[in-house]
């Protein structure tokens, strides 16, 4: 019903599109619906087909049936499953690691004043910007039996003599993944740091180093410390894209050599796709989710910490 | 700024820091004298007593030629560049909506909200992309630009959603308000005095969305088939490679020709992305 | 123009604090209206409850003979200057004092009109063309009030415009203020928290305290006639001096530790009672003899300000302060005396604390 009040030119009828704009609540659900309705048709509603999936025999082609909890023993059990699981622990665990600490490094260097710093900073987030597959592709390239360009630089510098398997062999694989995923997500790292350095009042390191501590000890007692909340809230998001990754590893060994390389990600893909069982594929993909879901918790939990401290 | 020594400034700065730049840019390099070298320079193997493979003096535009003219590449640019507009547009439009219910409206569950959208971050593509086929066949979208152009923004939103709730939080309510009293409705307060106030926030998450459309690999490795539908990174991997032969010319002329007009574009905005990356780990 | 009505009003807010109890206030056409109190003490709320910014838990808010409880902001005919101005720092002056009109759907010669017009009463036409961020802070308060101006409202609402500036400029602003007041002659409900802005410029003047309206009244009679220990300490600076008595059984006599003087007629009825002095420094004397009413201390401290002396001792088991002449000739720790007319003596109730 509309209320109509006195017409004195100053007040008017309060029409029901008004009411309803100005409602908190209704203008709350309008804003909101189409932001959830594309979460939930293509999120919410998918990943409740995926649990479907995972507990049944589906196929490409065939719609399969309940099989509870085949698919995951069936992982469990796979080596080369296995392997994929300690595979993405060890490429997180310490891609993040090199990430971290070199992220930091750089933060650190990139805090001072000098020439070109703004070309700088803006080119050191290239790594992060083109597309993972393309800079992978690089790095292959560089990675190449058979013309590796570091292969050439190391023997013209007398360093090895016979060449170095970088994606030839398993463990070197691993190696090669951690240090291109170092490489892409470095500058995350570092520019992220360097925000959060920036607002550390130089205050502080003055008055420790009038106190007698050398940079080492500042670094620790000042800056760390003090750095902790940005750096947990960094290292959560990187661990959440490292350790469910897919595009490096497909692109620099495809899983291989011999399926030693895969992580979760792509050991699903195969699976899933290249072998059409789309309800194991399913199963080794929920593997993932629970230990997102950990890591993210206990983020939550120490910053609330931290937060009450 | 503490005064130090000469020498420590050139072993603890300029040392290291050189070290940093060439090793993040070296790839990019590599890929650049890659894609102009032509091929009898090109498979020199790592042995060879002459072999050259830091520069070239024989530089071709060959393989930017083949590139774009026997291969699907300008069709891949053209489809990347589009969905990444696109995509980025619904995402904006659905974070600076949402963005602006969570943080200026009160209303029971939006805290829940709130959460509810930061957990769908967490459910990874790798996990999703198997029944999203499913769905994206039934909605009869396969293979064209609509399977990317409205799945991106799943993970576009989340981020979009908390960068500008930041950024709102910031401006002062008296402004809306202000307008509220002045005559604008709340719709038209927020369109008209929040919106254009929060240009820079909504500039830095647009240009984060963009940058991460481009990146994007496995939804459109599985939706699109055909090899016009492709996007860049799609394309490159899939279709440079004939047989079990790597055209690594040709590649890296991809890989170089697909960096660029992210790059470029970044280039632009490269304030607004930083202020994008730092803004989302604070808020 | 017109008056505004307001009827028991509550705000109760969703985590149960009760930040208005019903508040009764009947505002006149034209008039100034102050509402005071300490942070926390709802005056901000009630303000917000009448601009329509705060949902109203109950009770009624009339403006002119209309209700407005439900309706928008936007249609209660009002205009509102915030404490940070709140101006849109994306447009020019001018665009911000015409944005209001533009909304409204004003003609474009109408509005230039208007904005001109404003802008030369309060004189900043030559910052038409700027953007907020070009202008100071006293510039930026007149524009926030040029904008109010401009639509001619019913009810001008200001939510301690002025507590942003610095001193000086403060008290040059009020002044401005209350000029601008009497040209426009439009009803004004007007929130701080500083009791000079109060006095100075209200033409009434409601203290409020944790939600609830204490006094309401002209400024000389808030000043003069209390209602309560609240009011009485609040209004007036340096504070008034308060110190517990007990009356003498013919109720003739307060007495406290080394005081004793002598009451007006209206404690008669109060003898033998504990009650709460209340006198004001300016009430303080310097004593001729040794009267009836008068009390001999010590002097603490003594602030010499120019135009008057601020005397710091203690009486009754208290410190107080009382405000001399500046002709005065006293030395820390000298004694003195001091003088009182009962009939300046204020008495408050011990428990409930309202006037006597």
């Amino acid at each position: 019903m509309n209320e109509t009040l006195v017409v004195n030119g100053r007040r008017q009828r309060v029409s029901r599109l008004t009411r309803l704009l100005e409602s908190e609540k209704a203008l709350a659900a309008a804003l909101l619906a189409p932001g959830v309705a594309i979460l939930v048709i293509f999120i919410a509603y998918p990943f409740v087909m995926a649990l479907w999936y995972s507990l049944t025999s589906i196929r490409v082609g065939e719609p399969g049936e309940f099989v509870g909890l085949a698919n995951f023993t069936k992982a469990i059990n796979d080596t080369i499953f296995q392997q994929a699981f300690k595979n993405t622990v060890f490429y997180t665990f310490w891609a993040t690691i090199f990430k971290l600490a070199l992220g930091m490094w750089l933060a650190l260097l990139l805090n001072r004043h000098f020439r070109f710093k703004r070309i700088v900073r803006a080119s050191m987030l290239l790594p992060f910007i083109i597309p993972t597959v393309l800079s992978a592709f690089a790095w292959r390239w560089m990675f190449d039996p058979t013309f590796s360009v570091m292969n050439w630089a190391l023997y013209h510098a007398g360093v090895i003599t016979d060449r170095l398997p970088f994606l030839s062999d398993g463990d070197w694989a691993m190696w090669c993944a951690v240090a291109v995923n170092t490489w892409r997500g470095m500058p995350f790292f570092a520019i992220t740091l360097l925000a959060g350095l920036q607002t550390i009042s130089p205050d502080l390191h003055e008055a420790a180093a009038l106190d007698g501590a050398n940079a080492w000890y500042r670094f620790w007692h000042v800056t760390w410390p003090l750095l902790l909340p940005v750096t947990l809230v960094v290292v959560v998001f990187s661990v959440i894209q490292t350790f469910s990754d897919f595009q490096l590893i497909y692109v620099l060994t495809g899983g291989g050599p011999a399926n030693s390389t895969h992580l979760i990600a792509t050991y699903a893909y195969q699976i899933g796709v290249g072998s059409g069982l789309l309800g194991e594929g399913a199963a080794l993909s929920l593997f993932m989710f629970p230990v997102l879901f950990a890591v993210v918790w206990v983020q939550l939990r120490t910053l609330k910490r931290m937060d009450n401290a | 700024m503490l005064i130090e020594r000469k020498w420590k400034k050139w072993v603890y700065f300029y040392l290291p820091m050189a070290v940093f730049i060439v090793f993040t840019l070296f790839p990019f390099y590599w890929m650049a004298v890659t894609a102009f070298r032509p091929d009898t320079e090109l498979y020199a193997t790592w042995r060879q007593p002459n072999a050259q493979p830091l520069w070239t003096l024989a530089p071709t535009l060959e393989h930017v030629k083949g590139l774009l003219q026997t291969t699907a590449f300008p069709t891949w640019l053209w489809n990347t560049m589009l969905i990444a507009i696109v995509a980025t547009i619904i995402s904006l439009i659905c974070g600076m909506f949402a963005g602006y219910a969570l943080s200026r409206l009160r209303f029971r569950g939006s805290e829940f909200l709130g959460t509810a959208i930061f957990i769908t971050y967490l459910v990874p593509q790798t996990l999703l992309f198997i029944p999203l086929a499913d769905i994206i066949r039934d909605l009869h979208l396969g293979n064209t630009p609509w399977a990317l152009m409205l799945t991106y923004p799943t993970i576009l939103i989340p981020f979009c959603t908390w960068l500008l709730m930041g950024y709102f939080k910031t401006i002062p309510k008296e402004l809306e308000e202000c307008a509220r009293i002045d005559g604008a409705t709340r719709f038209g307060a927020m369109v008209r005095i929040i919106f254009p106030v929060a240009i820079p926030g909504i500039l830095s998450a647009g240009i984060f969305a963009f940058t991460l459309s481009w990146n994007e690999f496995i939804y459109a490795l599985v939706f699109m088939a055909s090899a016009d539908q492709k996007t860049v990174p799609v394309g490159v991997v899939s279709e440079l490679i004939r047989g079990d032969i790597f055209f690594w010319g040709q590649l890296m002329a991809g890989a170089l020709l697909g960096s660029v007009p992210v790059a470029i574009v970044y280039s632009f905005f490269v304030e607004y992305y930083v202020t994008g990356l730092t803004g989302s780990v604070k808020g | 123009m017109a008056d505004v009505s307001i009827r028991q009003l509550n705000k109760k807010y969703d985590n149960g604090f009760h930040a208005v109890k019903d508040v009764n206030l009947e505002i006149r056409d034209k008039e100034f209206l102050v509402l005071v109190g300490p942070s926390g003490c709802g005056k901000t709320t009630t303000l917000r409850m009448v601009a329509g910014l705060e949902e109203i838990t109950s009770g009624e808010i009339r403006i002119g003979p209309d209700v407005v409880n439900d309706l928008p902001p936007m249609d209660r005919n009002i205009a509102m200057v915030f404490q940070n101005y709140a101006l849109y720092p994306h447009k020019t002056v001018f665009d911000n004092m015409a944005f209001g009109l533009q909304m409204r759907g004003y003609a474009k010669d109408d509005i230039l009109k208007r904005v001109r017009e404003a802008a030369e009463i309060l004189g900043i036409e030559p910052l038409l063309e700027r953007k907020p961020r070009q202008l100071s802070g006293g510039q930026r308060q007149r524009v926030a009030v040029g904008r109010a101006i401009v639509r001619h409202p019913e009810v001008f609402l200001f939510d301690e415009p002025l507590s942003n500036l610095d001193a000086k400029l403060r008290v040059q602003m009020r002044v401005e203020l209350k000029r601008l007041h009497e040209r426009l002659e439009t009803t004004a409900i007007y929130v701080t928290h500083d009791q000079v802005e109060a006095m100075t410029l209200g033409t009434r003047v409601v203290v409020m305290k944790d939600g609830r309206v204490q006094q309401v009244g002209e400024p000389l009679e808030l000043y003069g006639r209390p209602a309560n220990k609240f009011v009485a300490g609040f209004i007036g600076s340096p504070a008034m001096n308060f110190v517990e008595v007990s009356i003498s059984g013919d109720g003739r006599w307060a007495e406290a530790e080394g005081l004793r003087l002598s009451t007006p007629e209206r404690l008669r009825a109060h003898g033998g009672q504990r009650l709460t002095l209340g006198v004001r420094p300016e009430a303080l004397q310097i004593a001729n003899g040794a009267g009836d009413s008068s009390f001999a201390t010590a002097v603490d401290v003594i602030e010499p300000l120019g135009n008057e002396i601020l005397l710091n001792f203690r009486a009754g088991g208290v410190a107080m302060v009382a405000r001399v002449d500046p002709g005065v000739r006293v030395k820390a720790h000298e004694n003195i005396r001091f003088a009182l007319d009962p009939e300046r003596l204020h008495f408050f109730d011990a428990k409930t604390e309202d006037a006597i």
